[in-house]
């Protein structure tokens, strides 16, 4: 199962070293990577896979929200079918 | 490959612009449960729903975290209990509608549907044990909701029904006065009353449909209007192109988290209702967008054309977004869940009368209407009459939830409370239709040939 994630914040030392960390702790398996810094905001885009993570996916949700919290950014993930089905047909 | 764009996108939708879903909605088949014996059939239903539905909450949370999209609220509609509890030996249903509010607050529901009954044509025994029951059964539980369909285009209207309505809608309202008579806000009277609706207060499980069944509503009128900022000063086919785009996302939504739904409780998918739903928070109001496409104030002239081309766009960019479509399936225009609505009756733009010419052209009718608490029973009789007609003549829906709040007059505010909002009390035409209503009898079903 993939999942979206999507980190914005103010960019700080750490971010993306965050998120992957716990990724790779839940192994979860990183399937592509792209980020962009528009006017000092971190935006970040991943797709990943879930479907090896060690937890429900609800859960590795809530993980990560609370770890972007730590950091002072907003981390969210989602299942890849609400972005699918919203924009292709 | 999703693109970044379009992930930002569907995510502004989300946190900026209140795309949610507004309920899942469970419908559960009371048939089964029949019985002599009224203790008897209470324990059966409450037994039905509570195994039914105990995951119903929690999967809901589930879904509503694993695609980040809001499921604002989870819901039960049940079969008429008229038609149910037919069978119990008893003159009053008032405690099947405390084992429904029973067994609502076990699973968590915050709303059950389907204290109703159907008497399009005439009241069998237990629709008038039913209708007798209503207004203490309001009064004394906190979710049930009832709706009882007086009118069919094939049927015509029961006018006995209709003068019946008036009577325990002024019941219900001095039953509950001590609450700004919020018991009729859970009531709803109905014209060709959909079998499949997930939304309150008008939802029931209807007699043709499955055991259990799962049907979603979809909302965001915030990501209509926002979506129509950007071609604002263009011509209708933009406008309508726009309005389509956007519905076709929204109940997409919708249909991936029903889909979602039904295969994690194991129950088949009913119907995606694509009706635009709003709340009483800035941002997510039908009447913005009715503003922003050119309106000063709701009830200006236009206003109707503007809802009808709202109305029939998102159902053309909705229909194809989904498997299957039903329920309501229409733009909402409550006066108390809309800021918009409400700074409209504030600034003396919209009437009754206006809003009656609304509903033709949109489901659903005359919703969440505060009235004079002295208005005559007769007269809520004719407003209920005059909106059945509506629906009978066009073969559409048409719904009254009218509030006449006691102990309170035009231009005084009344507050519901979280969703139901709040309003001003609207003025009712203070003419008399008692000797109309005093006829009884049934309004003859309508011809179908020679339309004009």
């Amino acid at each position: 199962m993939k999942g979206i994630i999507t980190v914005v914040g103010v960019d700080h030392v750490g971010i993306i070293a965050k998120v992957c960390l716990l990724l790779a702790d839940e192994n979860v398996n990183i399937l592509d990577i792209s980020q962009t810094i528009v006017q000092g905001y971190f935006t970040m885009m991943m797709v990943v896979d879930a479907s090896t993570a060690e937890i429900p996916f609800e859960d590795l949700v809530v993980k990560l929200e609370e770890a972007g919290e730590e950091i002072g950014v907003v981390v969210r993930l989602q299942h890849e079918d609400i972005f699918n089905t919203m924009h292709r047909i | 490959m999703i693109s970044k764009v379009e992930v930002l996108e569907t995510n502004k939708m989300i946190q900026e612009e209140n795309l949610d879903v507004r309920t899942i909605t469970m419908g559960i088949s009371l048939m089964d449960c029949a019985d002599g014996n009224l203790d008897t059939f209470n324990k059966k239903i409450y037994d039905k729903i509570t195994s039914k539905a105990e995951k119903l909450v929690k999967t809901g949370e589930d879904i509503a975290k694993q695609y980040g999209v809001p499921i604002v609220n989870k819901r039960i509609s049940v079969t008429p209990i008229a038609i149910a509890a037919a069978g119990c030996d008893t003159d009053s249903y008032v405690a099947v509608a405390h084992a429904l509010d029973r067994a609502a607050k076990e699973v968590g529901v915050n709303f059950i549907g389907g204290f109703s009954a159907l008497v399009q044509k005439g009241c069998s025994n237990g629709d008038v044990v039913l209708l007798n029951s209503i207004a203490q059964a309001l009064s004394e539980t906190e979710r049930v909701c009832a709706s009882v369909n007086i009118a069919s285009t094939k049927a015509g209207i029961n006018m006995d029904a209709v003068r019946r309505m008036g009577e325990i809608i002024h019941e219900t309202a001095v039953l509950t006065k001590d609450r700004d008579s919020i018991g009729c806000a859970k009531l709803v009277v109905f014209c060709n009353a959909p079998e499949d609706n997930p939304f309150m207060a008008g939802a029931f499980h209807g007699v043709g449909e499955r055991d259990c069944v799962i049907n979603v509503g979809v909302s965001g009128p915030g990501v209509v209007k926002k979506a129509l900022e950007n071609v604002r000063g263009k011509d209708f086919e933009t406008l309508c192109e726009m309005v389509k785009k956007t519905a076709f996302k929204i109940t997409r939504v919708g249909q991936v988290v029903a889909q979602e739904a039904s295969r994690r409780l194991g129950v088949p998918f009913g119907i995606i209702d694509l009706s635009l739903a709003p709340t009483p928070a800035i941002g997510d109001s039908i009447a913005e967008i009715l503003q922003e496409m050119g309106l000063e104030y709701v009830g200006a002239p236009g206003t109707t054309a503007a809802l009808a081309l709202l109305n029939d766009n998102v159902k053309k960019g909705g229909v194809m977004a989904s498997s299957y479509v039903g329920g309501l399936s229409g733009a909402f225009i409550p006066i108390s869940e809309d800021h918009g609505m409400i700074a409209a009756v504030k600034a003396g733009a919209l009437t009754l009368e206006k809003l009656e010419a609304m509903t033709c052209v949109c489901s659903v009718g005359l919703d969440m209407v505060p009235i004079p608490g002295d208005t005559k029973k007769e007269t809520i009789s004719g407003i209920i009459a005059d909106e059945m007609a509506i629906g009978m003549i066009n073969g559409k829906t048409t719904a009254v939830r009218i509030i006449p709040v006691i102990g309170k007059s035009v231009g005084d505010m009344v507050e519901f409370g979280g969703l139901l909002g709040y309003a001003p009390i609207m003025r009712v035409n203070p003419f008399s239709c008692d000797a109309f209503i005093h006829r009884g009898g049934r309004i003859p079903a309508p011809i179908h040939s020679f339309k004009n």
